[in-house]
């Protein structure tokens, strides 16, 4: 384009325009918890939102307020021309495997959710290695802690936070064998995600038994972990987002999920998406820990260099980290 | 009920109510900076205009008639069920289990099995409180409310540790067997043409609710049981007098509330989802109470409210959908429908009520 002389410079951007006008739009849907979650959609929604700084283009976003909403949204956005429709939360999976096959031309995104690339061609299942990135702040917890427990406060007792506790136990472990974790889970229904209070008196529960460092994987709620753990003088550990920025000094780390990398990265490939299955794990990035000059001065070298070490190992497979969701069995934590 | 005609009274107040409550959804979504007649216009269009939007309405409606009913049984006994939520879930429990272990032939009679033990799962679930109450006086209201958590703290485990399929992430159970899935009405009304309730989730169950209504009716104000639950709802003491055994008469009305939430499940978990998920009553439980207040605890009221709240819903995804109004807006409407139809009525009434003395004033 740079070589083109200025005529023929403005027939190429007519051109280029009568292109983008023609490219589908991408969509984006969040679940249930809402666009604003602090949390797992939000980190979706920046996503969406650099993208279209960075390209000027345009999306489409929608909040569900029911579960009968989700095919309904997915087809009218089918039939609108929207492409490729990206879904945040593994509840989505089912009602895309119900429909893709309706709509050969769109191309659905289901980020947490596992649909069968078989039979469903025109289907991307971004999973991420919670356990992985779990594990290594467990290390860090386990390293930092001096009282010999550690706890963990999830949500709901769904596979997908035991996934993460498990990935954190077992972390902790293996950085102290004879460490203590604690695990505790807010409530049982959608609430759960959304009870600070809650998450703050299991938090003063976990620190009575002992625990001084308490890593929180339950969304909104988990804000409320971290300002109690600020209030009493021990660590928290954020989620999802980098969440160091809360409490500087009292948030050790927060274990990243790049949910926004990945709404990035299939709105850039829009039409051109590549379905399948992609597993965001350490080796791609997908998930890790935070550092910034929040927490620099709580994680020592030592540390560092341990978890740098660990880091390399699960990439090269040396050390494996047990899933929750392959066997629905922990080796470090009873549920 | 002397001062004004009934038709004024069944009609005239609550489409007076709606129409408040809409006046004041307009000023709310112009004071957000959108048109409130475009929005009327989408949700209209979306909700009645296209038979796949009615389609969502009637499902909607659907689950609201369930729990309403279920509501205005228990209210007729001057008792207040807000446990619809866990009785739905309960029922939506009975109906997973009935579909995926007994091995049914075919639909029609998958679903008498299932509605039996969504009815059965979902009066069992209010059979403590019910006892409570009747026997020991705890009030029903905690009591139920607070068995709302209990369930939904069971189906959380029960489908985390047992009817989670191996290797799913998701808490759901296993789907049903082809031939529990019940026919939507795009499967029954397609000779209509071939894009009839295309995509929606309406089905069948729909008319087990209209069943459910009369029998509601019939039950009520046509069979002793009925006599008998409406005079424990007017005076305890008066159907002592009468030879009611009022703890028995108690029990029963809330096990027939029970079921009918119970229902529910019948409609959403194996009608719709086809499968037991997390949410499966998603606060159709709690707009039973908005619904049997405006239905005034009478069937035919309880379904035209359902009808209205199915609209507010199937409405507003449209909304959500094409405008930037948010879906908290959504909630705001639903909110001041229940705020006058409910809690304002006699703002509606009493100026209705001697609008009627004064015009009959003048004719005698």
């Amino acid at each position: 384009m740079t070589l083109k002389t200025t005529f023929l410079g403005a027939a190429a951007t007519a051109l280029v325009m009568a292109a983008t006008a023609a490219v589908a739009e991408p969509a984006l849907i969040y679940d249930l918890g809402g666009k604003f979650d602090k949390s797992f959609n939000e980190a979706a929604y920046h996503g969406a939102e650099e993208w279209a700084k960075e390209t000027g283009g345009k999306y489409k976003d929608i909040e569900i307020s029911s579960e009968a909403q989700r095919e309904q949204v997915l087809r009218r956005f089918a039939e609108e021309g929207f492409s490729p429709i990206i879904t945040t939360g593994f509840s989505f999976s089912t009602p895309i495997a119900n429909i893709a096959a309706d709509y050969p031309d769109v191309k659905f995104v289901t980020i947490d959710g596992y649909v069968d690339p078989d039979g469903h061609p025109n289907v991307l299942s971004v999973l991420f290695k919670e356990e992985e990135g779990s594990y290594l702040v467990g290390m860090l917890a386990a390293e930092k802690s001096t009282t010999g427990t550690v706890s963990f406060v999830g949500g709901m007792d769904i596979p997908l936070i035991r996934k993460f506790a498990c990935g954190y136990a077992q972390g902790a472990k293996a950085a102290k064998p004879d460490i203590k974790v604690v695990a505790n889970m807010i409530g049982t229904d959608p609430s759960a995600w959304n009870d600070q209070l809650k998450a703050s008196e299991l938090t003063k529960a976990q620190i009575a038994q002992g625990s001084d460092v308490i890593f929180a994987a339950a969304g909104a709620s988990g804000l409320g972990v971290l300002q109690t753990a600020a209030d009493e003088n021990v660590y928290g550990i954020g989620v999802d987002s980098n969440q160091n920025y809360l409490h500087p000094g009292h948030v050790l780390t927060s274990m990243l999920k790049r949910v926004d990398l990945a709404v990035k990265e299939a709105m850039t490939e829009g039409e051109d998406l590549k379905t399948g299955v992609k597993i965001e794990g350490l080796a791609e990035d997908g998930v890790g820990y935070a550092m910034d000059d929040n927490n620099a001065d709580l994680i020592t070298d030592a540390m560092k260099t341990s978890v740098a070490d660990a880091k390399a190992k699960i990439i090269s497979g040396e050390i494996k980290v047990h899933d929750y969701s392959a066997d629905n069995t922990c080796p470090a934590l009873d549920f | 009920m002397d001062r004004m005609p009934a038709w004024a009274d069944v009609v005239l107040v609550p489409l007076i109510s709606v129409l408040l409550a809409a006046a004041i959804s307009a000023i709310a979504i112009v004071l957000i900076g959108e048109n409130p007649w475009e929005a009327f216009k989408i949700m209209v269009e979306g909700a009645l205009m296209r038979s796949s939007g009615w389609g969502y309405t009637l499902y909607y409606a659907t689950n609201f008639i369930f729990t309403g009913l279920a509501v205005s049984v228990a209210f007729h006994a001057r008792l207040f069920n807000i446990g619809g939520e866990g009785q739905a879930v309960l029922g939506s429990l009975g109906v997973t289990l009935a579909c995926l272990f007994i091995p049914w032939p075919h639909w029609t009679l998958a679903i008498i099995g299932s509605s039996v033990a969504a009815a059965a799962f979902g009066a069992l679930w209010i059979l403590i409180p019910a006892y409570l109450q009747a026997k020991r006086g705890s009030h029903i209201v905690i009591t139920t409310i607070m068995f709302n958590f209990i369930a939904a703290a069971l189906i959380n485990y029960l489908l985390v540790n047992h009817l989670r399929p191996m290797g799913s992430m998701e808490p759901a159970s296993a789907v049903f067997p082809a031939a529990t899935h019940l026919p939507s009405f795009h499967d029954m009304f397609s000779f209509l043409g071939p894009k009839m309730f295309r995509g929606s989730p309406a089905n069948v169950s729909f008319f087990l609710a209209v069943i459910a209504s009369i029998g509601v009716w019939l039950l009520i104000w046509h069979t002793k049981l009925g006599y008998a639950i409406r005079s424990l709802g007017f005076s305890e003491s008066g159907a002592k007098y009468a030879g009611i055994s009022p703890v028995k008469i108690m029990i029963i009305a809330l096990l027939i509330s029970g079921g009918l939430s119970g229902l529910m499940g019948v409609n959403a978990t194996q009608g719709e989802a086809e499968r037991l998920i997390l949410n499966s009553a998603e606060g159709a439980g709690f707009i039973g109470i908005a619904v049997a207040l405006m239905g005034r605890n009478h069937p035919l009221g309880v379904f035209l409210a359902s009808i209205l709240f199915g609209f507010l819903y199937q409405g507003g995804a449209e909304l959500a959908m094409w405008t930037s109004i948010p879906r908290e807006l959504i909630v705001v409407i639903q909110a001041l429908v229940i705020l006058f139809t409910g809690a304002l009525d006699n703002l509606v009434r009493w100026p209705l009520e001697s609008l009627f003395v004064a015009l009959r004033k003048k004719e005698s």
